[in-house]
């Protein structure tokens, strides 16, 4: 059909990339960001993804039309007060009510950070943050929410992180699933994400661990508990740098437990002084949570926490064993990465990294192994103490993401928000398995997705009827030959079947009528009357298929648009039939006059 | 469609709509007036005071009715028994056959299990998350309060003798289709059926409809439902709110231009402005405690109380009596505080914005923190009594004062004349629910603070909404007894057509359907291709088939073996599947040019009122042509020639 469209993708970061996730999406005429996020691995302008791509021809808001943000990491939020307090974007903003109660505080977060290293944070104030987060709207679990009349979102639960939302998007017939960051698996807090058999035309996933096939969640609680406790042990100290609230909360479930289970009296920290308040968000968004959580929170408050305490800066200089979390969580800057300059030197320590740590950020150097890290310019620090990465981040593996590809049963795939190699590899096989598109275009790299997505058209019961009514088009088996007209009005996503009269009628087009009158005259001496009952036996008998188009009048015998009349000739031996027809039966109306003509013939 | 009525309650609202092949129950509400004809049943059984003495019928006797009824201080006379509910109407509907139920909100699904077990019922039940939390908590307290005072005896005989018993127990409602409490087993296996689902969700139902349900600002997660059938749209209005209170506001433009609305549950105080009563309340609240009395004010476990704790406790605060404490107590009180709480997506805006703090949503998280509002489980707790100090705010259950701790506090209070009892659920006749209480000492005080939607509120949103057919519970198109002709008291029946309906009715109304939503074949997509023949309109002729098995309709492209089973005569198969249709007006001069190039000579055009007639006298045939049509008469027996110029004529007009 020629209505067909064209979903267009550029990422402006995490192209072939993690961090600074921003996807923009043209379905229809609507210009879409999927997050806004920071890359945390650098300090300059590669830090935000690339807006200059969207505002080199104009004013930003007149060219997106919303903006999806689909979780609270700052690699998917970091730069939206940028986006609307520096570049000026004042259009829509959706997320889920957890997300929009938590990205501030994780934005806040990350402006002091900022603000203690970088000169140019001048315009990411505290207020800038309010006012961005007064533009946002929220959304809920699968509410349809519809945004300048045409374009649909719906929310799906992707785990992951507290509020963490796959977003599906639809404009005209064409439609987009954006999974954010998700996971397949439940865990001590949330549960697993879940999507319904939506068909989008697009799935844009996450693949961050396209190639890994996870083992058990158990397997790595177990590892985790042992590597801290063997720590403790020995007296050394423990640090988990980590995000305030997210992973945060099911360490610190784990963490608690344990030390209720085992006895243990080693003084455990959380920095930060969020903790009480990111608790308070977490029981109030209860309903987030998983069954397990949500079934026993009336009497018991899971994230009321028993062996957890505040971290003052001070203990960090305390002898004797302990274990710390600490923001942020990839030692990029803060408090964890002064505790880590303090204890890294002493073997008896560990570090435990249970997230991953984005390139360039001095977490992801201690995990490739360096040995000497260089965290302030010219000031090394030798890191003798152990490390330990335990990936707890929660993102589907290669199976999950297969998974949710067989759920939501998309028409293409295009893979983000992971590495180059991985990504390769993760492609083949989706190709491979479901035998449809998939594309992992890099940063400010196009993508352009021809589609024909009506699926269904509104028919004219009018039309119906006619078609049920008339059995010389029935095929057998319930099938029935139809002619009819489709038409479209401008802008409407809505096509509609209707008889070819009533087209014209919609179209206010004047039908022009093509007929053909023929006279025969053949040898008939008997009655009219008897001679227009001869010639419809004939046709009912060579004609069976029009048997109930075929009727007789005082005047005539119609078929269809046929017309046969009978008239007296000169010769009184012979009758004159005159046949007539419309242009639109006329090989049919041929027939019949050749019919007419062989029986003249044979006379 | 047809609608069924199932309750005689508007307010316990109980529909069931048979649309195409589907069967939807609208709520399942349960009448609790019949409790009202039943002895109350007292939480500690050994407080319980003697006020009624066993009565029989004059001149009446029968073993099978002794024991069965009491008369109490106001003559009254009540059945001593395991009190009984008016459930939906089970005659008219097969359970068994619904698809669907929807729950408009918690005070609407009381009659849940008795519609899901052991009726055969396989459908789906759904609502929103807060109806389903909240409702359980209503239907286990409920189970609670009945199960806690067991009754060893069930009383039947007066059923069988109602002539010959006095007012009110005479005029009872079939007293035989009256039906004892569920099991907490029950509630629970009723709420196994239930799919929690969001508002502005779109639910298909068998392919054939979509339902969703839109906030009705009634109470946490209330909603209307809104039905779309191909392209009707059948709206139905349940308890509904236009003023601010804690629930999220009433979504109205969803509910707009709909094919047919069904209404229900108006407000059942008419009469009284909830903002009034609840100024009224305060102040009298004040004025007990002052004297030194305390106040009882009987009420649910969740909806209107919640605004009454803080609208008391402000108005405490405000007249230096905030050391007052309040108690609220029910088996499921603490649950309900907790899910209030937790349920911020659902709550008004300014509710909302709280949480993003975070502080949580209802101040009464914070009275309950600082020692203000204390909750219990039951008045028959030790902790209670060590804890409660008068004068004091006691809320609790059931308004119907029946059962539930409440039953106590009247008996226990009632002879102080310094203590209030407040009514504020307009649900029961309050004097007929204090009547086996007396003679009572204490004031009561009658403040209904009903929310929902009064009759000038709900005519203005149907002049808004403009549904063309309107559905009404009978009893909306008249007057109530007593408020006379005033017209504030019904439903205006103008500007639409308007069908009234009531228990054990049902009403046949056809939904004129115009289109039908059909999917096709990606070939069959792929093989059309639309051209703007006016502007801003594509259109394009197709030859397809349609496949019509099981009324499921889909259309694919004509496949050719198809083609072969129907006929191989190619003149058939031409006129079956290839047409062409011609319109506009037939350009006349390239028509002739036409006809010379063909070497056509002779044409001779004469011109009439309607167009031209063309003789063609070298060919033996005439044409003539005017605006819509152009009929050719060919004498002529030369297959070739008329079909050349068939083809000439074509060209010379548009085609489609
Ligand atoms: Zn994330």
């Amino acid at each position: 059909m020629n209505i067909s469209n064209r979903i267009i993708v550029t990422p402006l970061g995490a192209g072939q990339d993690v961090g600074r996730s921003c996807i923009l999406i043209t379905i229809g005429n609507r210009n879409i960001m999927l997050d806004c996020g920071m890359h945390m691995g650098y300090q300059d302008e590669r830090k935000f993804p690339d807006f200059s791509y969207i505002t080199s021809d104009g004013n930003i808001t007149d060219i997106i039309d919303c903006v999806i943000i689909s979780h609270f990491h700052l690699d998917h939020c970091g730069a939206l007060s940028y986006l609307t307090e520096h570049l000026g974007y004042h259009g829509p903003i959706y997320m889920t009510h957890p997300t929009k109660a938590i990205a501030p505080i994780l934005l806040e977060d990350m402006r002091k950070h900022l603000v203690e290293y970088e000169e140019e944070a001048k315009y990411f104030t505290s207020s800038a943050i309010r006012d961005c987060m007064k533009k946002v709207t929220a959304v809920n679990l699968h509410e349809v929410v519809t945004v300048k009349e045409d374009i649909e979102l719906k929310a799906y639960y992707a785990g992951h992180v507290l509020g963490a939302a796959m977003f599906y998007i639809k404009v005209g017939n064409d439609s987009v699933v954006y999974t954010g960051d998700f996971s397949m698996t439940p865990d001590r807090h949330l549960g697993a994400a879940w999507i319904d058999k939506c068909r989008p035309t697009l799935l844009i996933t996450e693949s961050t661990y396209a190639t890994t096939i996870r083992d058990s969640k158990r397997c790595r609680e177990r590892d985790f508990l042992k590597n801290v406790h063997e720590c403790i042990d020995r007296g050394g100290k423990v640090l988990i740098p980590i995000f305030a609230l997210g992973r945060a909360q099911e360490l610190c479930i784990l963490i608690d437990t344990y030390w209720d289970r085992m006895g243990l009296k080693v003084p455990v920290y959380f920095a930060a002084g969020l903790t009480e308040k990111a608790n308070s968000y977490y029981k109030m968004f209860i309903t987030w949570t998983n069954q397990k959580v949500r079934q026993t929170f009336v009497h018991r408050n899971m994230f009321d926490f028993k062996h957890i305490k505040p971290f003052d800066k001070t203990y960090m200089h305390n002898p004797g064993p302990m274990v710390v979390f600490a923001t942020p969580g990839m030692l990029h800057a803060g408090l964890s990465l002064n505790i880590f300059k303090k204890w890294a030197p002493d073997e008896k320590n560990m570090l435990i990294v249970p997230g991953y740590c984005v390139s360039g950020t001095v977490g992801n150097k201690v995990l490739s192994g360096s040995k000497k890290i260089e965290a302030e310019p010219n000031k090394f620090i030798d890191v003798k103490m152990s490390v330990e990465y335990l990936s707890f981040s929660a993102h589907a593996d290669g199976k999950g993401i297969i998974q949710l590809i067989k759920n939501c049963e998309p028409q293409n795939v295009l893979l983000v928000h992971g590495e180059e190699e991985k990504m390769k590899f993760l492609r083949a096989k989706i190709m491979q398995e479901f035998n449809i598109n998939c594309y992992m275009p890099a940063n400010g790299e196009t993508v352009e997705i021809e589609t024909a997505n009506i699926h269904t058209f509104n028919m004219s019961t009018k039309l119906v009827k006619e078609i049920l009514d008339d059995q010389s088009n029935n095929l057998g088996n319930g099938k029935r030959l139809v002619h009819g007209a489709f038409l479209l009005k401008n802008g409407s996503s809505n096509l509609n079947a209707m008889s070819v009269k009533d087209t014209f009628k919609e179209l206010d087009i004047q039908r022009h009528t093509l007929r053909f009158t023929c006279t025969v005259e053949i040898k008939e001496s008997s009655t009219i009357q008897k001679t227009k009952t001869k010639l419809y036996n004939m046709l009912e008998n060579n004609l069976p298929i029009f048997k109930n188009k075929l009727t007789m009048s005082d005047g005539s015998i119609s078929l269809a648009s046929i017309l046969v009349t009978v008239e007296d000739s000169m010769d009184n031996n012979k009758k004159k039939i005159v046949i007539s027809w419309a242009n639109e039966d006329e090989p049919l109306g041929n027939h019949v006059l050749e019919m007419l003509q062989n029986m003249s013939k044979s006379d | 469609m047809k609608v069924y009525c199932l309750s005689e309650d508007p307010n316990k609202p109980c529909f069931v709509i048979k649309l195409k092949s589907v069967t939807i129950m609208l709520d399942c509400g349960l009448s609790a007036h019949s409790v009202l004809n039943f002895l109350p049943l007292y939480p500690i059984p050994d407080w319980k005071p003697n006020k009624a003495a066993a009565w029989i019928p004059k001149n009446f006797s029968d073993p099978q009715i002794e024991g069965e009824l009491n008369e109490c201080m106001t003559n009254q006379v009540l059945v001593n028994s395991a009190p009984e509910f008016m459930t939906p109407l089970t005659k008219l509907v097969d359970f068994a056959d619904i698809d669907v139920i929807l729950v408009s909100n918690y005070m609407t699904m009381l009659a849940l299990p008795f519609i899901t077990e052991n009726t055969g019922f396989k459908g789906v039940v759904y609502m929103t998350e807060p109806t389903l939390h909240i409702g359980k908590l209503f239907l286990e307290e409920l189970v609670d309060f009945v199960e806690q005072s067991p009754k060893p005896n069930v009383a039947k005989y007066w059923k069988e003798i109602l002539h010959l018993l006095p007012p009110p127990l005479c005029n009872s409602f079939k007293p035989h289709t009256w039906k004892q409490l569920y099991s907490l087993a029950q509630v629970n296996s009723s709420l196994t059926r239930v799919q929690m689902i969001s508002y502005d969700q779109k639910i298909e139902i068998t392919g054939a409809l979509t339902v969703t349900a839109v906030s009705s600002g009634y109470c946490l997660g209330s909603s209307n439902w809104v039905i779309y059938l191909e392209s009707k749209k059948l709206v139905y209005v349940s308890n509904t709110s236009t003023l601010t209170t804690h629930p999220r506001p009433m979504d109205q433009v969803n509910l707009k231009n709909a094919d047919l609305m069904l209404l229900s549950s108006l407000t059942q105080a008419p009469a009284a402005n909830p903002d009034s009563m609840l100024g009224e309340l305060c102040l009298s609240v004040a004025v007990t405690l002052r004297n030194n009395g305390s106040v009882l004010i009987p009420c649910y476990p969740s909806g209107v109380v919640y605004d009454l704790f803080e609208c008391l406790s402000s108005h405490l605060d405000s007249t230096a009596l905030g050391q007052i404490p309040m108690y609220f107590i029910s088996p499921v009180a603490h649950s309900s505080l907790e899910y209030s709480n937790i349920l911020a997506e659902w709550l008004s805006q300014s509710k909302q914005n709280k949480v993003y703090f975070p502080e949580e949503p209802f101040p009464h998280a914070q009275l309950v923190k600082s020692g203000r509002l204390k909750h219990f489980k039951h008045v028959y707790t030790d902790d209670l009594w060590n804890d409660l100090r008068q004068p004091c705010v006691v809320f609790c259950g059931h308004p119907s004062l029946r059962f539930g701790d409440v039953v106590h506090f009247v008996e226990y209070w009632g002879t102080n004349p310094q203590n209030t009892i407040i009514f504020t659920e307009p649900e029961f006749p309050y004097l007929e629910a204090l009547a086996p209480f007396q003679p009572l000492s204490m004031k009561a005080m009658h403040c209904p603070i009903d929310t929902s939607m009064n009759f000038t509120q709900a005519n203005k949103m149907i002049k808004d909404l403009k549904p063309a057919v309107l559905i009404l519970p009978e009893c909306y198109a008249i007057p109530p007894a007593g408020f006379g002709h005033k017209n504030e008291f019904v439903i205006d029946q103008v500007d639409r057509k308007v069908l009234t309906i009531k228990r054990g009715e049902v009403i046949s109304e056809k939904l004129d359907i115009k289109t039908v939503n059909v999917p096709f074949t990606t070939e069959m997509v792929v093989s059309v291709t639309l051209n703007e023949l006016q502007s801003g309109l594509k259109a394009s002729k197709f030859t397809a088939v349609l496949d019509t098995k099981d009324n499921k309709y889909k259309l694919d492209i004509l496949r050719d073996d198809l083609l072969a089973n129907k006929t191989t005569e190619p003149y058939l198969l031409e006129t079956l599947f290839k047409k062409t249709y011609e319109w506009g007006q037939l350009d006349i001069d390239r028509f002739l040019r036409a006809l010379t190039n063909e070497g056509v000579s002779d044409p001779k055009i004469e011109h009439n009122t309607h167009g031209y007639t063309i003789h063609l006298k070298s060919e033996d045939t005439l044409i003539q042509v005017d605006d819509k049509s152009t009929h050719i008469f060919c004498e002529k027996m030369d297959k070739n020639w008329r079909l050349k110029l068939r083809s000439i004529v074509m060209e010379c007009l548009n085609s489609f």
